[in-house]
């Protein structure tokens, strides 16, 4: 028998999906303020003005969006809790580790139950909230320049002249592909899972309802 | 009504006018002079009859040293024109060692050098040209027998207030980058805590010098700096925050070679790898060679020659970003990534159709009702 279960609450919903939008944005926005590859025909335009202002409005967004998250892994559920993301802390944990690594990699066949994040995945978000970390810290850095003595250079100025802030473009850039090489990890595995563990990680998402087989509780 | 039009500077006195003319100073160029140097420093036009006072009756001893360097920060500051260099050197300044322009030689400068420190203890200007080289036990660079190390350490000990001109002493500069083999060390890292205020630019810009120095003997002290040591009023803004082609990079304009079309309408030179958007300098208000360009307008994109890390983190010049370490010189952040996100999409399509086939899998209780 199958337990439908309320695994996903709202704010870790929106979150994800507010990060999904923000994402896409500023890769398209970014990639464009690196590299404009359209010129525009005449003076009257605004390309690179609207490109620049799109993404600062959504940089400020992700950023509420993953405060929000980081502040939901100390209020929500078990399954959005800052301890979701280290399974390596528990014993059933690191089995169930090394039971879904076996999975991916071929050399097992048997899947571990995991009503919320599965543990290989609950440590790549780890890195990856690293990584949005990073991208907001840095991206903010840069940003700062445009007003000396402002509130920005004023909190984060200093890593300009600590990193330097041509690495600080590099990696601010570098680390925007790692995260598309995610999301295409992401989907893949999100439909993977979907297929194999038949439990909805993809509706899972949307309606934050996962059903788990009860003889595996 | 009164409005900013009518408000005027308040005079400067005739007797400062008269001495500074008896001294064979042009009056006019006197007040040309004071007026452009309140002007560079921010400072409002009540200031003007101070800074006219400060540089009529005061003499700084000036001590001008080069350690690593071409001397282009020297030819820069000869070629300064507000006032001419020769009436600064003569007049405004008291210049008591400066290898380029003194005529004495050898054993003499160098006792000349001494004894200027000696006199004038806690009293002089000293100004720095190019890196110190601190390897091979400072070897790389000695004068008169004493090596870069030992002579800056000490004049700069003795000094009122250093000025380090150029990106050398200021960030290490040309002779820093990698792989660095002299060590070369800036000023401020040499002699950490010093009252030290960094020019940087390659050259600096004789303008940013004269002003720095009328500040020192306005106020009689060194101007406001940012976290990087540079006085405000000189880098205090992005050149790309001022640029006469940022216009151009709003709307998206962009020279895409050099000669083309865009270039030649005066489009952003910033896909030919303008490095304004990360310099702070104030090239595109106070320009070079007497106001007369700078290389924006002149129709090549800035090179970042005031930043430190110029020029490992700057090059390569025309491309936005430096290059990525552990990687080909033709290989760019961009198409490392694609190249990234590409394997990634093949690995995770290859994992997926063996997924699709494998058999026998199974949860950790795994029962599907069959429907019939």
């Amino acid at each position: 028998m199958n337990e439908i279960r309320y695994v996903w609450q709202w704010p870790v919903r929106i979150c994800h999906w507010l990060n999904v939008l923000s994402m896409i944005m500023l890769a398209l926005t970014g990639f464009f303020i690196g590299r404009p590859f359209m010129t525009a025909p005449d003076t009257s335009m605004y390309i690179m003005g609207w490109m620049r202002m799109l993404h600062f409005s959504f940089a400020y967004l992700f950023t509420v969006s993953v405060v929000a998250r980081i502040i939901w892994m100390f209020i929500g559920n078990e399954h959005s809790s800052w301890k979701a993301f280290f399974p390596w802390l528990t014993k059933e944990g690191r089995v169930a580790f090394v039971q879904m690594l076996r999975y991916y990699t071929f050399t097992g066949k048997k899947l571990p139950c995991s009503v919320g994040h599965n543990p290989v995945a609950a440590t790549a978000y780890f890195g990856i909230f690293v990584l949005f970390v990073f991208q907001i810290v840095s991206g903010f850095a840069i940003y700062g320049q445009f007003a000396p003595g402002g509130f920005w250079d004023g909190i984060l100025g200093g890593l300009n002249v600590l990193v330097g802030n041509q690495w600080l473009r590099l990696l601010h850039h570098g680390v925007m592909w790692l995260l598309v090489g995610f999301f295409i990890n992401h989907i893949y595995s999100g439909w993977l899972m979907d297929v194999k563990e038949r439990n909805g990680t993809m509706s899972g998402i949307f309606s934050g309802y996962r059903f788990i087989k009860s003889k595996d509780l | 009504m009164k409005t900013d039009l009518d408000i005027v500077s308040p005079p400067i006195p005739e007797e400062i006018l008269q001495r500074v003319e008896a001294k064979g100073i042009n009056r006019r160029d006197f007040i040309k002079f004071c007026t452009a140097t309140t002007a560079a420093l921010a400072l409002p036009v009540s200031f003007i009859p101070t800074v006219a006072q400060a540089v009529e009756d005061k003499r700084p001893p000036v001590i001008w040293v080069e350690y690593q360097s071409c001397s282009g920060d020297s030819e820069a500051f000869l070629r300064a024109n507000q006032p001419t260099a020769g009436e600064l050197i003569l007049d405004l300044l008291s210049i008591e060692y400066a290898e380029v322009l003194m005529a004495a030689a050898g054993h003499q400068a160098e006792e000349a050098k001494h004894q200027a420190m000696e006199k004038y203890k806690g009293q002089y200007i000293l100004i720095v040209e190019g890196s110190i080289p601190t390897g091979a036990g400072g070897g790389y660079c000695t004068i008169g027998g004493h090596s870069a190390v030992d002579d800056c350490k000490k004049l700069v000990q003795n000094a009122a207030a250093t000025i380090c001109v150029g990106s050398c002493s200021s960030f290490g500069g040309i002779p820093a980058a990698a792989p660095n083999p002299t060590s070369a060390v800036s000023v401020g890292s040499l002699v950490p805590g010093a009252a030290i205020v960094n020019l940087p630019g390659c050259p600096v810009n004789a303008d940013n010098l004269t002003a720095t120095i009328v500040h020192f003997l306005t106020f009689g002290k060194l101007p406001a700096v940012d976290r990087l040591g540079r006085p405000k009023f000189a880098y205090g803004k992005r050149i790309h925050d001022n640029c006469e082609r940022r216009g151009h990079f709003d709307a998206g304009q962009y020279a895409e070679a050099f000669g083309d079309e865009a270039q030649r309408q005066g489009h952003c030179l910033y896909k030919l790898g303008c490095k304004g958007p990360e310099t702070f300098h104030n090239c595109p208000t106070i320009r070079y060679n007497e106001g007369t360009s700078w290389p924006v307008m002149a129709g090549h994109g800035c090179i970042g020659c005031s930043e430190p890390g110029f020029w490992d983190t700057m090059s390569p010049f025309y491309r936005r970003l430096p290059k990525v370490p552990g990687f080909g010189i033709e290989d760019t952040a961009d198409k490392i990534g694609i190249g990234l996100a590409a394997a990634t999409a093949v690995a995770f399509g290859i994992h997926g159709v063996a997924s699709c086939f494998r058999k026998g899998d199974s949860m950790a209780e795994d029962k599907t009702v069959k429907e019939d």
